[in-house]
């Protein structure tokens, strides 16, 4: 068994930071009398602010401090969507605290190709996501909690070492009351090889099975089970932007941390979604919502972040985004595919989609369309707008033009010939197509092929019985 | 004698009085003269190609239509990016076109046209792209050109003849004309030599004719009229296309 425990330290002030790359300085206050500082980032602290100062006196040290207010629920919330993030790596995955996650990924080392490769991704997909975390691998949760709570941050391969390192950690680290462990202070009781060195019926009598357990967990000599944490069915998350923004570059660089989490989510469901949707909440307007509707399913982010850029960039913003929503629409199953060995440089068959989808996200969902033919002997009915790509692959006998004219364009008429500057000469025809008399768009017509003088083919017709006037529909070119 | 012929075969030895052959991947047009005088014996894959009209609908379209019918049985898109008018599915389908590989792309402006164009051609899974930009500057064909070099696509940017004077970076640009129902099709850059000879070609489908139905005349004429309205009229042509060509490769140019 090899557990990582990721432990993020101030979480509350990352949730509030990760929405932009960069930021003034910024706390978080924990509300109370007087309100006090619960965290603050780098720039706060270079000018002196520390965490447990008076939000008063914080404000005293800088102008344009940013302060928000805590919100565990946020908290956990973000938390989940870590874990959900999480799972793509490894199937089991645990919330143990507010602000700890913890995954089992001895099962899924060989996938990614051992403990560097995977710790590295876990690291670098987190910063993608907007958080950094302390990652510290063990061989069982309850040690690898203890090691992540302390500063060293080390990281700890077998039993043996496992004990002497345990040996010199705090025991504040443990999960026990605060009183409890002020107690063994008094004692001279500082340390895990403090608490090892004393009798343990002793110990157990004063303090509690408790303690006892929560050590013998960490050194492996009592089983350690964890609740599995299960990720939501439909994804949705949200994420609030440390500062308002209209633009669509500070959009969508949030924008893009979202999708990486819901990208991870889809991975470890092994499902794609077909349609997502971003709402953009503002302080007093209604949401504006971005609604990207796929072809086929994708979890791609780049993909994703693509598509959303075309959109936004097509939208107006009534005013600055406060906040981002984003929801999974429609889901569909999406399994991993092989790449070839040997690639010749195109693109996989799968990825075909990706340009149709991209262009219909800037010229929109009606601009790009196949064509089809239908069965109608009326021109204007013989042809269908579809799908991009769910055209049927149809036949035609007919001599027919490869330009339709979208309404019939009028000619005069220079005796019995039509005509356009010159008069137009008769090649072919007529065709007669009388259809339509039991729907709205009856049609009597007889179609001619006409050159004119520049040598383009025309397609005319004339209306029947009476017909006097001529009409070009169609160019051969 | 063979081997002397075997030896000008090799691709290193040049002769002043033809362009150099190179091996460019291409698709062939369907036109065998036409490529004869084409780089690479066909469309160029991976570049774009300018075809200057003289005005829209005089053929530029059929002449693409045997290569666009052999591409489109390819995996991939055939993107028709801002087309003028309605592309006829119908007519498409008749010529061999599969028309669930087709793809039309309507834009409001140059801009969207132009980015269409390049995002299809460099996607890379869009064997040919057509566009039709109102205007197109020697950067925005230059973007183009890059775009199809990355992607392999057989991209063509339709425009007036009036374009044959400004400078282009496409690589292979023709200009057509129609005179008495042959398309004419001048050669005004190719990779290789700068010797342009001017092609007719007869894109012309051999018609159903339909004046030789109604010669039948009496009885005849009004049964083959009465099948026409149900189209029950069987097919009485190939579709094939004839590629008829006269050259005037001599008078135009020496």
């Amino acid at each position: 068994m090899l557990w990582a425990a990721l432990r993020f330290p101030d979480l509350s002030l990352q949730l509030y930071l990760r929405g932009g790359d960069s930021c003034g300085p910024a706390i978080v206050q924990e509300t109370g009398n007087p309100a006090r500082v619960l965290s603050c980032n780098e720039q706060a602290a270079k000018t002196g602010i520390k965490p447990g100062m008076a939000v008063s006196a914080a404000h005293a040290l800088t102008s344009g401090l940013q302060v928000r207010t805590r919100d565990s629920a946020k908290e956990a919330k973000a938390l989940a969507g870590i874990a959900a993030w999480a799972t793509q790596f490894t199937p089991t995955v645990s919330l143990a605290s507010s602000n700890e996650v913890l995954m089992e990924i001895s099962g899924c080392l060989r996938l990614f190709g051992g403990l560097r490769p995977l710790s590295g991704r876990i690291r670098v997909g987190l910063a993608e996501l907007g958080y950094h975390a302390t990652v510290v691998l063990a061989p069982n949760p309850t040690a690898a909690l203890l090691l992540a709570r302390d500063d060293v941050g080390t990281s700890i391969g077998n039993r043996l070492e496992l004990r002497r390192t345990l040996a010199r950690l705090r025991l504040t680290r443990l999960d026990q009351p605060a009183q409890t462990i002020a107690m063994l202070a008094n004692l001279g009781v500082h340390t895990i090889g403090d608490w090892l060195s004393l009798p343990r019926d002793g110990l157990a009598r004063r303090f509690g099975q408790g303690m006892l357990d929560e050590i013998d967990r960490a050194l492996g000599l009592l089983p350690d089970p964890r609740p599995p944490f299960s990720a939501p069915n439909r994804y949705s998350a949200s994420l609030e932007l440390p500062a308002p923004v209209q633009e669509t570059e500070p959009l969508l660089f949030a924008a893009k941390r979202l999708v990486l989490e819901l990208t991870g989510h889809l991975a470890m469901r092994q499902i794609g979604v077909t349609r997502l949707k971003l709402e953009l909440q503002h302080a007093h307007h209604a949401a504006t919502p971005v609604v990207l509707g796929l072809s086929a399913p994708s979890r791609e982010a780049g993909h994703l972040v693509t598509l959303l850029r075309e959109k936004l960039a097509t939208i107006k913003l009534p005013e600055a985004v406060e906040n981002l929503v984003l929801i999974a629409g429609e889901v569909r199953p999406l399994g991993s595919c092989n790449r070839t060995l040997f690639s010749d440089g195109r693109p996989p068959r799968e990825e075909r989609w990706r340009i149709v989808e991209h262009l219909r996200a800037r010229l929109g969902v009606e601009a790009v369309h196949g064509v089809e033919v239908f069965p109608d002997h009326r021109p204007e009915r013989a042809y269908r707008r579809t799908l991009p790509g769910h055209a049927a692959d149809g036949q035609c006998e007919l001599q027919r033009p490869l330009w339709l004219l979208p309404r019939p364009r009028r000619l005069h008429a220079e005796g019995s010939l039509p005509a356009m500057d010159r008069p137009l000469t008769l090649l072919d025809g007529p065709e007669r197509v009388e259809s339509g008399w039991w729907d709205d768009f009856d049609v009597k017509r007889d179609y001619f092929v006409a050159r004119d003088s520049t040598g383009a083919k025309l397609w005319l017709y004339r209306e029947r019985p009476d017909g006097r006037e001529w009409f070009v529909h169609g160019i051969f070119a | 004698m063979s081997a002397l012929q075997s030896l000008l075969q090799n691709p290193a030895i040049w002769r002043g009085d033809e362009h150099a052959r190179v091996a460019l991947p291409s698709i062939p047009t369907g036109f065998p003269e036409l490529d004869d005088e084409l780089p690479g014996g066909g469309w160029p894959r991976g570049m774009v190609s300018e075809l200057l009209t003289e005005r829209t609908g005089i053929g530029e379209l059929s002449l693409l239509m045997p290569a666009l019918a052999q591409l489109s049985q390819q995996d991939g898109w055939l993107m028709l990016i801002a087309p003028p008018w309605i592309p006829y599915a119908p007519a498409l389908a008749a010529r061999g076109i599969r028309l669930s590989r087709v793809i039309v792309a309507n834009t409001t402006s140059d801009k969207d046209t132009l980015w269409a164009a390049e995002q299809s051609l460099r996607a890379g899974n869009c064997p040919v792209v057509l566009a039709w930009p109102a205007a197109i500057n020697e950067h925005g064909l230059r973007r183009l050109q890059l775009a199809a070099e990355k992607g392999g696509s057989f991209g063509v940017v339709f425009g007036e003849s009036v374009r044959a004077a400004l400078p282009s970076p496409a690589p292979l640009r023709l200009r057509l004309g129609v005179r008495q129902d042959r398309l004419s099709v001048k050669i005004l850059k190719r990779r290789g030599s700068g010797l342009t000879p001017t092609l007719w070609l007869d894109t012309d489908q051999p018609s159903r004719s339909t004046t030789k139905i109604l010669n039948h005349g009496g009885h005849g004429e009004k049964q083959d009229m009465r099948w026409r309205d149900h189209g029950l009229l069987p097919n009485r042509a190939t579709s094939n296309m004839s590629a008829a060509v006269l050259r005037h490769a001599i008078s135009d140019n020496r």
